[in-house]
């Protein structure tokens, strides 16, 4: 907890010297970001739409990472999710009620994301395609199908832009107050997965792929396999993050959809240790610098790039500092493994 | 295959080819660096603003190699001296790499970069009555030259050098090379540096011959289909050349049928690379055994 803070500070502390160092003032720019991400309603609810896509697809990392496969993919499982579901919200049944289209189109996106997760999980267990760099290869897969549906199939009746149509009603997720219901399924999905890694026997064998496949493997339990499947629902759960985007917040499928929700997702995934229910003030947090990095490039003019920064440096941190404590615990027992 | 064609295809595989026998070093010390995407941004940035600044373009490929070095330095204190994963510490680099060229190339060209000086070909009009190959090679860039020595030297330093041999060691089996009194952490280290710059170098051909300006995340994935064509290359130098004009040869390919304008939307060429590699993959993954201790941190108290 306390190295979760100190890494989050240091992350601040070096962006703020590099707005500094950049020639912005760096007082009005952090007052923008504080003020963009926690002072009133309008930040809150800022801060919340943008918690409940990271929350998601941190999901999707952690529980990929727990069992030992590196999914570096949640971008391009977000957009597949969103590209779906837009797709089947705009050229599917026309007049569908809303508690049969809005299910749907969340449905759709979860099966989208799968189905790009499940894509890598094949490549790994059948063809032995190292995931790190087949997830990383279909992000640009995925951001390109987007662009190719926006121009083509998917572009908007009138023409205009390259771009969905806007969501029919029936199709877009019901509000929540000031938020939609995807922040409350990010939520629920949170305790699914604590549920299913740490009391299903799904879960137990997903990390137990994750801490010694060989020893699984002797267990009786197929890695190969597992990390598939731990791909196809991470994908799952990131394509949720896209289908609620669409849905609940931008109405439409265009490019640059997500500002790197999906790599975002890995910061998210590692500050909160891989643990599900330690994800949520861990997407909290990013989701205020996301929120507060949107202010400060309104209002001070300072790129909101700069939360990258922030991610690298908690990501660089959060992993020094876990070294030689769990960290060498699992690489010994990984060791003794093999 | 024309002369043009053959001629674009070294131009286009000498960035892939550069940052690939970088990683093949860095590979085959036993370590994955998947942050030489952002190794390459870096190098492409802080090699188009020094070339920009000094007015010349060589002392920017420099610089390039210089900003590498630093990169790799990061990633080596924490994936090799400190044993962090070597997945997440090549995320985090990546990761900074597009925040801070993005943040910095705003701050100094307020979205708008200017041109930079080019690294031209040094033979422009020579060569045109040379047999085929001859004059495809001539009217390259150094860094074409350059990568075709690199890949023919990585050969023989890696297999025929005791450097080599304590190198491929390291990377094949760190403890036993480690009883052997091969210091695996400053070899690792090492090799991390070596492999950073050239990256670094690479992004500089990107920046500054491939095209003569600055875009924000424009290494575009080149990286890690560098990673992909050491897994292809079957992490030998030799296969690393030819995987890698076997990248160049296909984006040659690309450009040719788009600037013909055959019915094929856009974005379909631009994904073209991507799976393409996500097939090379699929065939060539598990025919060639990888580096024993590739991606292992290795820690001496941990026998």
């Amino acid at each position: 907890m306390t190295r979760a803070l100190a890494s989050a500070v240091a992350g601040l502390v070096c962006v703020a010297a590099a707005i500094a160092l950049l020639g912005y003032a760096p007082g009005p720019a952090l007052r923008a970001l504080v003020a963009g991400s926690l002072l009133g309603p309008a930040a809150w609810t800022a801060t919340l739409l943008k918690t409940a896509p990271l929350l998601l697809t941190g999901l999707a990392v952690a529980l990929c990472f727990r069992c030992g496969v590196w999914n570096i993919g949640a971008e391009g499982q977000l957009l597949a999710g969103a590209l779906a579901a837009t797709a089947l919200a705009t050229r599917g049944p026309v007049g569908a009620p809303a508690w049969l289209l809005g299910p749907a189109a969340i449905l759709a996106g979860a099966l989208g994301g799968a189905l790009f997760g499940a894509a890598a999980g094949l490549l790994r267990s059948l063809r032995g395609v190292s995931e790190v760099i087949s997830t990383i290869l279909l992000n640009f897969v995925a951001i390109h199908c987007v662009a190719l549906a926006v121009q083509g199939p998917l572009r908007e009746v009138a023409g205009a832009y390259p771009q969905s149509d806007a969501l029919p009603i029936a199709a877009q997720l019901p509000a929540l107050g000031r938020v939609h219901a995807g922040v409350l399924l990010a939520l629920g999905l949170a305790l699914a997965v604590h549920w299913l890694l740490f009391h299903g026997s799904v879960g137990f064998r997903l990390r137990a792929v994750g801490l010694s496949p060989r020893a699984a493997r002797f267990a009786g339990i197929a890695p190969e396999r597992y990390g598939a499947l731990a791909l196809a629902l991470g994908g799952a759960l990131a394509g949720l993050a896209g289908a609620c985007e669409v849905t609940g917040v931008t109405r439409r499928l265009y490019e640059g959809l997500s500002p790197g929700y999906g790599y975002t997702a890995i910061a998210v995934a590692l500050l909160g240790r891989l643990h599900p229910l330690a994800l949520i003030p861990s997407a909290l947090f990013f989701g205020a610098l996301e929120a507060g990095a949107g202010a400060m490039q309104r209002e001070v003019g300072v790129p909101a790039e700069a939360t990258k920064v922030v991610q690298a440096v908690v990501i660089l941190l959060s992993t020094a500092l876990s070294v030689g404590r769990a960290g060498s615990r699992r690489a010994r027992a990984a060791e003794a493994a093999r | 295959m024309s002369e043009a064609l053959l001629e674009a295809t070294l131009r286009l595989a000498a960035p892939l080819l550069l940052a690939a026998l970088g990683e093949l070093w860095v590979e085959r010390a036993g370590v994955v660096n998947i942050g030489i995407e952002g190794t390459m941004l870096f190098g492409a940035f802080v090699g188009f603003a020094v070339a920009v600044a000094t007015g010349s373009a060589p002392a920017g490929v420099a610089a390039a190699g210089l900003a590498g070095t630093c990169v790799g330095g990061l990633f080596a204190s924490f994936a090799v001296l400190r044993g962090a994963d070597q997945i997440v510490v090549g995320t985090a680099v990546n990761l900074l790499a597009l925040g801070a060229t993005a943040l910095a190339s705003r701050a100094l060209w307020a979205g708008a970069p200017p041109t930079a000086p080019r690294i031209a070909p040094v033979f422009d009009a020579a060569g045109a009555d040379l047999p085929l190959l001859g004059a495809a090679l001539l009217r390259q860039t150094p860094f074409a030259w350059a990568g075709l020595a690199l890949a023919v030297a990585s050969g023989i330093a890696l297999h025929a050098t005791r450097a080599g041999l304590r190198l491929r060691a390291v990377g094949e089996a760190a403890r036993a090379a480690d009883a052997e009194g091969v210091p695996v952490a400053r070899t690792r280290a090492l090799a991390v540096l070596l492999g950073s710059a050239l990256a670094g170098v690479a992004g500089s051909a990107l920046s500054l011959s491939l095209s003569d300006t600055f875009s924000e995340g424009m290494t575009a994935g080149r990286g890690f289909i560098a990673l992909a064509i050491v897994i292809f290359g079957r992490w030998r130098a030799s296969g690393v050349l030819f995987a890698s004009l076997f990248f160049g040869g296909a984006t040659a390919l690309q450009f040719r049928l788009q600037a013909r304008g055959v019915g094929v939307p856009y974005p379909m060429f631009l994904m073209l690379p991507y799976l393409l590699t996500l097939a090379v993959l699929a065939v060539a993954s598990g025919r060639a055994r990888a580096p024993g201790d590739l991606g292992r941190p290795y820690r001496r108290e941990a026998a």
